[in-house]
């Protein structure tokens, strides 16, 4: 009796947008985003490429702190970056032009995949970040 | 239960230990290769002294320095006396007359070398050219020397395809590309002035975006190259190419350069099954139209992103007589071919006569990832990335991941 409350909330997690009002994405969609605009550099394992792309595991920029990580995507990134006292030297270009939800859907999903545990974007959290980027321009 | 999972790690550990030495080079029958050097770092280009001593240039400092000369004191043919100097990273490295010339990111600095090939000034290189463009995307300097006094170096283009803005899908083509002032081409200086800047040097040749092999060719006194094509074609242009045409399009290719030659970069690419100079769709290409009739053709075309990151032209007497004038190729392996497997962690061999290809390509030494299958390039154990011949006609591997070296032989000792 008691595991029933665990499984919902299981379930509440894997389809959040059905028990959030619909604001953090789920997991198929930013898998779908994942394979359609990040792997081809960032690789099917997150694990980047040395010297040129910059791993999504292990590593704060993408499990820590949420406004740099929606700012990067955002503004996109173009110089280059040290990560585990690794460069990473290729740029990447702007993802602005992909709606709010999207890239909460695409960064949810690199926080929670290939080890990484960290807590969902939710698409209200980009909006925020996209409307101070905006107003500083 | 907190014992056994120590066991089984240690039961890992090992085995990963086990295969890391155990990596085993597919190479043509008659043919043999040893291990000559390990662990020495991230090793890019490599050159070797008439008298056997071997430079290493490293992309990432050891103990504050980038180039590393090894011996073999004592004729056990592994090398095991090392030598540190130089104190930048880079590609870029050879011997010619005595000296070495390396390369770091923006300049190319020379050393004098004594009798036994070891630098006279290791703290004190010449600094020959300086100022070139380093943006850190293509920014290694391959170097090589022709046989009147030039060093010609590659100023890869700090770009995907000279896009306004560079690797973003729908930005458009920049119509002439400023990029290749500066970039984008094989530029020459003498290899004896200092402290040349680009007033000094010429570009030599232009449209490459990026040459990271290249060698002279005695046979017919030109030079040769080995280029990096372009990413992207199916993620930015997917009702164009499909998967599998972005992982094979467009080709790797090798090029003779003549002074004042244009290979097309960024206007068009050069489609491999269709032999023909397609127009880049940044430019207004549809994958079927083709573009910039100036621009030269290269001699061959090899499957998409698989990165020739070394060349050299075979001179030896050792191998058998097919060898002879003929080119190796490095490659370090792709990184750009999902969904699709990533390919191409090996060492080629195009036959030539007066520098004109003779055949097709064949693999000559595979085995270098340790893996069948390799989706992340991160999970090859060794990646192909330098080339040079021995003097007893040897050819020499260079791994820029665990920095191994490779000597290859024939027949079997």
């Amino acid at each position: 009796m008691r595991e029933i409350p665990v499984t919902l909330l299981l379930l509440c997690f894997s389809f959040s947008p059905y028990c959030q009002g619909n604001t953090t994405p789920n997991s198929i969609e930013g898998a779908k985003l994942y394979h359609q605009y990040c792997m081809s550099c960032h690789q099917a394992d997150g694990g980047g490429v040395p010297q040129m792309t910059p791993p999504l595991v292990s590593t704060n920029y993408v499990t820590g702190d949420k406004k740099r990580l929606i700012t990067i995507l955002l503004n996109g990134l173009n110089e280059p970056i040290v990560i585990n006292d690794e460069v990473y030297y290729n740029p990447m270009a702007s993802f602005g032009y992909l709606t709010d939800r999207q890239i909460a859907a695409v960064l949810t999903y690199i926080r929670k995949s290939f080890g990484n545990q960290s807590t969902s974007v939710s698409t209200q959290e980009v909006s925020k970040i996209r409307k101070q980027l905006a107003n500083k321009n | 239960m907190k014992f056994f999972l120590l066991f089984l790690l240690s039961v890992k550990i090992s085995l990963c230990a086990t295969a890391q030495n155990s990596v085993a080079l597919q190479l043509p029958s008659g043919f043999s290769a040893q291990v000559v050097a390990q662990n020495q770092g991230r090793v890019r280009h490599i050159a070797i002294a008439p008298n056997g001593t071997l430079f290493l240039k490293l992309e990432r400092l050891r103990n504050g320095f980038g180039i590393v000369s090894l011996r073999d004191l004592n004729q056990d043919g592994i090398y095991e006396d090392s030598l540190l100097f130089g104190n930048f990273i880079g590609t870029g490295i050879a011997v010619k007359n005595r000296f070495l010339y390396a390369s770091s990111n923006n300049a190319i600095f020379r050393y004098a070398l004594d009798a036994n090939f070891q630098p006279i000034h290791p703290k004190n290189p010449d600094r020959i050219v300086y100022g070139l463009i380093d943006k850190g995307q293509h920014a290694s300097k391959s170097i090589t020397l022709d046989n009147t006094g030039n060093i010609y170096v590659n100023i890869g283009a700090p770009s995907n395809i000279c896009q306004v803005e560079d690797r973003k899908a729908g930005s458009p083509g920049r119509m002439p590309c400023p990029i290749l002032d500066s970039a984008g081409g094989i530029w020459q200086f003498s290899a004896s002035e200092l402290n040349q800047t680009y007033a000094h040097g010429i570009r030599y040749a232009t449209g490459l975006r990026n040459v990271v092999g290249l060698d002279w060719n005695n046979e017919v006194n030109d030079l040769y190259v080995t280029v990096h094509g372009r990413d992207l074609l199916f993620q930015h242009f997917p009702q164009l190419y499909d998967a599998k045409a972005g992982a094979e399009l467009p080709a790797e290719t090798f090029y003779r350069l003549k002074k004042g030659q244009d290979a097309g970069w960024p206007y068009v690419y050069w489609d491999q099954f269709k032999k023909k100079k397609i127009l880049s769709p940044e430019f207004g290409g549809d994958g079927i139209k083709e573009g910039a009739p100036q621009a030269i053709e290269p001699l061959m075309g090899f499957p998409g992103h698989l990165a020739p990151n070394a060349l050299l032209f075979y001179t030896g007497v050792q191998f058998p007589k097919r060898y002879l004038n003929g080119a190796f190729i490095a490659f370090h392996g792709s990184w750009n071919r999902s969904p699709e497997f990533q390919e191409g962690f090996c060492v080629v061999f195009m036959p030539m006569k007066n520098g004109i290809p003779t055949g097709e390509w064949e693999i000559f030494a595979d085995g270098f990832s340790g893996k069948e299958k390799i989706m992340s390039p991160r999970e090859a154990q060794h990646r192909p990335c330098g080339l040079t011949q021995a003097p007893d006609g040897s050819l020499l591997v260079s791994d820029d991941v665990r920095g191994w070296v490779w000597k290859i032989s024939y027949p079997l000792k």
